[in-house]
């Protein structure tokens, strides 16, 4: 297995590259992707080395990008429809919810739904309200959905081949903030299942559940504080929908302690569903209640002052740590 | 409202063959329709009926162009478009029953209507939400150029939603094999076509995307099927979408026979449609031309009645879905993901 240095946006790209080669059903669908290669660069050079049948650029009209995903998956195809912006699923939602979520379910099993969607969430970049948010608990909510995360160039490649692969609507969430960062990624094609949590550091005082970019940082936090003498656990779950809870309860019970880290807002976010879980099925073993690090109840701000007193970052995650261990 | 008229003539002269087709189609829906709405008003079934008696014209006409490869998408009221596609009365009255022998297998009841076999890509609860997957039926059409292509029905309020203008737009700057077909009944529910748009002709929308808007008299299942076939074969032919406008009339409530007893039509408007019913007019026709006669029309009301009788005794027959199976088939479990 040969490993180099990608980007996450180049090896999320790569996937995509070698998805379509493996498989002519895949097709990608969605507005600037093709002449342009989408405006995060996600799809540069796949209309060059798979035509404008098979790459090809939309109106600005996200129901019916959805939609056509929806009813070409239904007769076998394996589209991937792009949104740009995780904000503008909003547009799209009766198709995502309504329709691409429940064929399978109301139609008796008769139909399944292949589709992919891809977009890129997350705060950082002073886009404010409309081009920032985290919106992963609203689509874990519905049943029939399926949600990645991915944290590491390895993963956005992985699970952007696991979703296509995936014969359910699946939605693979890049971030915006980890579009240039590199880590190692193999050559070849693979594929990340979805439900499969990563232990990205082990340790025995607390166990740190972050998601999408949040991992980055739990794992700067995590430096931290062991040049201190305090050990973490790192779960990076990978995928909201389905929830890898064994591997978070397992650790839990072994480190007494959780926290809970996310760019979206804390209430209703997919942390209190993990909260819920440990503290139903860890309960006996907790030393303290399990602390959620997330965004406050409000729209993303626009001024970066504003936006770094938004986003959890490693320093809080750390301070949320140390709290943590001091309950008895 | 505006009387309808007939735009497209008949393209060729009706045959006996086609006659007694038509017909079939929409007594099967009509007896349907009226049996469900008994079973339901009566406390026999559960569930919401949103029947499709008075529109049968439309179902037939342009069923009857279509082959079991061509995909539709349809309604809340969409008994009609899956039986006028040819779907069978034993499952479909089992999946109103709520039985696992249903379409569904009792998951999805009178508004999620299924038959893939049959190229029905099933209806929908939501207004217009079928619009946007017929793009995707079509788009797969194009690209395997199978030859096959996709029609999804839709009434006069589902114009008025954004999925139908950026479906009719991506469906014509990409060419796609769609037929849309408006079933302006004059109401969105219980809301005037005068009250949720300022034009008399829905076709005229057609325009605004760059595609032929076509006219028909959704009484007239011959004129529906002259429509069809000039939008289904520009379809086949690779070049792009027609709207399609079939003025018809529901003669039941917008939900079940009686409905909610809201007073929102004129009831001499109601009797002035029955007055045009589509199963009567191919009658009328059928004789007049000497292609069919009244014995024959009465042989097909006989057959369709013992069909009725059994299709609710199998369904009422059937076993019910066990609750401990209620988590099947939220997702496909997939081998493929873990290549």
């Amino acid at each position: 297995m040969t490993t180099r240095e990608l980007t996450y946006v180049k090896a999320f790209n790569e996937g995509m590259f070698q998805v379509m080669a493996e498989d002519p059903d895949v097709f990608l669908i969605g507005e600037d992707v093709a002449g342009y290669g989408g405006v995060f660069h996600m799809f540069d050079g796949l209309l060059d080395a798979y035509g404008p049948k098979r790459v090809k650029d939309t109106p600005i009209a996200e129901q019916a990008i959805i939609g056509l995903g929806v009813g070409a998956a239904a007769r076998g195809l394996r589209p991937v429809c792009d949104l740009m912006f995780m904000d503008f699923i909003g547009v799209a939602m009766d198709q995502i919810f309504n329709q691409a979520a429940k064929m399978k379910y109301m139609f008796g099993g008769a139909v399944s739904v292949p589709l992919t969607i891809t977009t890129a969430g997350g705060a950082g970049m002073s886009a404010a309200a409309q081009h920032s948010q985290s919106l992963e608990a609203w689509l874990a909510h519905v049943p029939g959905l399926k949600v990645a995360m991915p944290a590491s160039a390895h993963d956005a490649k992985g699970l952007i081949v696991g979703a296509i692969r995936d014969d359910n609507p699946t939605i693979v969430v890049l971030n915006k903030r980890m579009l240039g960062m590199k880590g190692p990624v193999p050559e070849e094609l693979y594929s990340i299942p979805f439900g499969v949590a990563n232990v990205l550091r082990e340790g025995d005082d607390a166990t740190i559940v972050a998601i999408g970019r949040m991992v980055v940082e739990a794992q700067k936090a995590a430096d931290a504080l062991a040049a201190d003498g305090i050990h973490v656990e790192v779960i990076d779950p990978r995928t909201v929908q389905p929830l890898d809870t064994p591997t978070i309860v397992e650790s839990v019970r072994k480190t007494n302690r959780a926290l809970i880290v996310h760019e979206a807002v804390e209430f209703g976010g997919i942390g209190a569903e993990i909260s819920a879980q440990i503290t139903e099925h860890a309960f006996d073993y907790l030393d303290a209640p399990v602390a959620r690090l997330a965004a406050p109840f409000a729209p993303v701000p626009y001024a970066p002052i504003l936006e770094n007193a938004y986003v959890p970052d490693a320093a809080r995650i750390e301070a949320s740590v140390r709290r943590l261990l001091e309950r008895r | 409202m505006a009387t309808p008229t007939d735009v497209v003539a008949e393209v060729a002269p009706a045959t006996r063959d086609l006659v007694l087709d038509l017909h079939r189609r929409m007594v099967r829906i009509r007896r349907f329709e009226e049996s469900s709405g008994k079973l339901v008003e009566t406390g026999q079934m559960p569930g919401f009926l949103h029947l499709y008696v008075g529109q049968e014209a439309v179902a037939a006409g342009v069923m009857s162009t279509l082959t079991d490869d061509d995909q539709i998408t349809s309604t809340h009221r969409g008994h009609g478009h899956a039986i006028a596609k040819g779907a069978e009365f034993r499952p479909m009255f089992a999946e109103l029953y709520g039985k696992t022998t249903g379409y569904c297998k009792g998951r999805g009841g009178s508004m999620h209507i299924v038959d893939t076999g049959r190229g029905m890509l099933g209806a929908n609860a939501i207004v217009g939400g079928g619009i946007p997957i017929a793009l995707g039926a079509g788009f797969a059409s194009q690209y395997r150029g199978d030859g096959s292509v996709a029609v999804s029905f839709f009434g006069d309020g589902a114009t008025n939603i954004g999925a139908f203008h950026e479906s009719a737009n991506m469906a014509a700057v990409w060419d796609l094999p769609v037929v849309f077909v408006c079933e302006n009944n004059g109401y969105a529910e219980f809301t005037s076509q005068e009250q949720h748009m300022r034009l008399t002709d829905i076709a005229d929308r057609a325009a605004a995307y760059g595609m032929p808007g076509i006219i028909c008299d959704g009484m007239d299942a011959l004129a529906v099927r002259a429509a069809a076939l000039e939008a289904v074969e520009r379809a086949r032919r690779g070049e792009g979408p027609t709207l399609i406008e079939a003025k018809t009339y529901r003669f039941f409530d917008h939900q079940g026979i009686k409905g909610m007893r809201i007073p929102y039509r004129d009831p001499a408007e109601v009797e002035a449609w029955k007055t045009r019913d589509a199963i009567r007019l191919i009658e009328a026709i059928g004789v007049e031309r000497g292609l069919a006669s009244p014995d024959d029309f009465a042989a097909i009301w006989a057959e369709v009645e013992d069909e009725i009788v059994d299709g609710i005794a199998y369904a009422q027959n059937s076993p019910d879905p066990d609750p401990a199976d209620i988590l099947d088939d939220v997702y496909t479990v997939s081998t493929e993901a873990q290549k």
